[in-house]
């Protein structure tokens, strides 16, 4: 029998589930080989939030939801020898070792060995100034803006260099996604910077596991088309991953959920662009010789991931300022209830105009495909004949000051008192922005800065 | 069994999830059965993609054929109005859109390719 390691997963992204770990780590206890679990909570622009929070206060620019995750899970975790790999650490994997040394102490847990991984800020290597002037790939121009964090997307290897420190815990801010999977199998098996098709299977099994429930039906059911028993117990996905490249994808046991070639081949192609060419720091994926098949119930047998050398380039985020989005609403229903949604939208855009704003307002009617409308609304005016049902009003715009947000939020709330009959359920925000653009640096210019080291506490 | 041809939304032989980046969708269009891919192969086109997202500025798609998952995945540039930097939708990842394409876009199927119990059947 060739070695197994088991990977489990137990967030997809910062607002999930936070009991789903629980069943994965008692699935885990019953499997004879080395078992981690991940937390994927890190999105492009939760890093510069967390930059910004650092910034204010040293100590912190973590994950807000490290104490949420790992207050529930971490003494299962440690007892049952499941070691968690997480970029929980954000802007300050650091500071967020500090703080689980402080949650285990807590939680009367002996004291955690925790590894981090450093060296993702890429204004450690050049100046916010440099990095405005480059190219982005999107094209958008970011020179002039505040730019508020760059972190550099690092590979598996500082990964698998922190796990070889002998920590139970790697806490991390920007890696790949997959990374979180593909660091565990590089330090279990040993497997080699030019091993390219195992490389390429375990950053599948990394792309696979990273999105939690997205795999296990999650994101998926369609009741009557596609349907998924327990999605109020969803259970999370277990990538069972041997030395010669053999994948299984399962999921914790006694919960909800489905694994089934059309739940992976969902998230195979998820946010995937050229399906032979999915580039990473360790290895660009091929997944056009993919194949699935049945390996007992809920057990998917994924096949035939090929690699090649990964790129020169990393890839970087870039965030900036983005000023503010306003956002308002307000319900109409009932009988004629479109006609009077629609005078309502007409009287906010020509009060708006006459004010003098000049961003682009975009007034949506939910209740008839606004998401599939344009900012023009072309479908809604293809619209002639009267409706009746709920019809909400919604209004959006960006600008670089709040007030002016503000001032078009009240200009729905003032519907209220003088626009047409029967409004109602007024609500608004005003959110500042982040603005994200990517850029690649040569790797020379990274990895020098890139070390894993083990936080004493 | 009969095997009429019918005229259904896409929905009723695939399935699909929507992913963005920058300003740009991938829209992965999977075949419920081995038999309907051979009919979204030949009828749901890059251009009929590119005219159903016009609306948005799409300017430009490209479709992945990958016979071994049944799959399809269309790639289709400038579909998010701005994408989650600049969009002002409800849905600035365009998350929602595997269902336009899923429900505006019809195949002339034979009855036989939609599933057994589909609503479609009805």
């Amino acid at each position: 029998m060739p070695k197994t390691v088991f990977i489990g997963s137990g967030a997809g992204f910062s607002g999930d589930r936070l009991d789903a770990a629980l069943p994965v780590i008692e699935t885990l206890s019953r499997r004879d080989g080395p078992r981690y679990l991940i937390y994927e909570v890190l999105a492009e622009r939760t890093l510069a939030i967390a930059q910004r929070i650092k910034m204010r206060k040293p100590d912190q620019g973590y994950s807000p939801y490290l104490d949420k995750y790992l207050r529930l899970s971490l003494k299962a975790a440690m007892e049952n020898g499941v070691r968690i790999v997480s970029n929980l650490g954000a802007a300050n994997p650091a500071g967020a070792a500090k703080r689980v040394q402080e949650l285990a102490q807590e939680l009367d847990l002996p004291p955690p060995h925790i590894g981090i991984v450093i060296g993702d800020d890429l204004t450690a290597a050049m100046s916010t100034d440099d990095i405005g002037s480059l190219e982005t790939i999107e094209g958008i121009s970011i020179a002039g803006k505040e730019i508020v964090a760059a972190n550099t997307y690092l590979g598996a290897q500082p990964i698998a260099d922190a796990l070889a420190l002998g920590v139970d815990i790697v806490l991390v801010g920007r890696t790949t996604d997959a990374a979180l999977v593909l660091g565990p199998l590089i330090h279990e098996f040993g497997w080699a910077p030019e091993d390219y098709d195992l490389l390429a299977t375990g950053t599948l099994a990394g792309h696979l596991l990273e999105c939690g429930g997205q795999v296990t039906g999650g994101y998926f059911c369609d009741p009557g088309f596609k349907d998924v028993p327990g999605m109020d117990n969803l259970g999370f996905p277990i990538g069972e991953i041997s030395e010669d490249g053999s994948l299984v994808i399962a999921k914790a046991e006694n919960t909800g959920g489905i694994v089934t070639t059309a739940t992976v081949t969902e998230q195979i192609l998820y946010e995937m662009h050229d399906p032979s060419t999915y580039l990473t720091p360790d290895v660009t994926l091929d997944v056009t010789q993919v194949t699935l098949s049945a390996d007992g119930p809920d057990r998917i047998r994924v096949s035939g991931a090929k690699g090649r050398p990964p790129p020169a380039t990393l890839k970087t985020t870039v965030s900036a300022d983005g000023g503010w989005l306003a956002e308002a609403e307000m319900i109409y229903a009932g009988p004629n209830a479109f006609a009077r949604a629609k005078m309502a939208a007409d009287i906010i855009k020509s009060r708006v105009r006459a004010h003098g704003v000049v961003e682009d307002l975009r007034v949506d009617i939910v209740g008839v495909d606004a998401v599939f409308d344009n900012d023009k609304s072309a479908r809604r005016d293809a619209i002639n004949e009267p409706l009746n049902g709920e019809f909400r009003v919604r209004t959006a715009i960006r600008t670089d000051d709040k007030e002016t947000g503000a001032y078009v939020n009240d200009e729905v709330l003032s519907l209220f008192c003088s626009g047409p009959a029967g409004g109602g359920g007024y609500r608004c925000s005003v959110t500042g922005q982040v603005n994200t653009a990517s850029i690649l640096v040569p790797r020379d210019m990274v990895e020098p800065h890139v070390r894993a080291e083990e936080i004493k506490p | 069994m009969t095997d009429d041809t019918v005229t259904v939304p896409l929905h009723a032989v695939a399935h699909g999830r929507a992913g963005d980046k920058g300003n740009r969708s991938n829209i992965s269009i999977i075949a419920y059965s081995e038999d309907a891919f051979p009919f979204i192969a030949s009828q749901v086109t890059k251009e009929r993609v590119l005219k159903l997202f016009a609306h948005k500025g799409a300017s430009h798609v490209v479709r992945y054929d990958l016979p071994n998952l049944r799959a399809f995945n269309f790639v289709i540039d400038d579909a998010l109005e701005g994408g989650v930097n600049s969009a002002l939708s409800q849905d600035l990842h365009g998350k929602t859109l595997s269902f336009l394409l899923l429900g505006e876009i019809t195949v002339e199927v034979p009855k036989s390719v939609i599933p057994n119990g589909s609503p479609y059947l009805e």
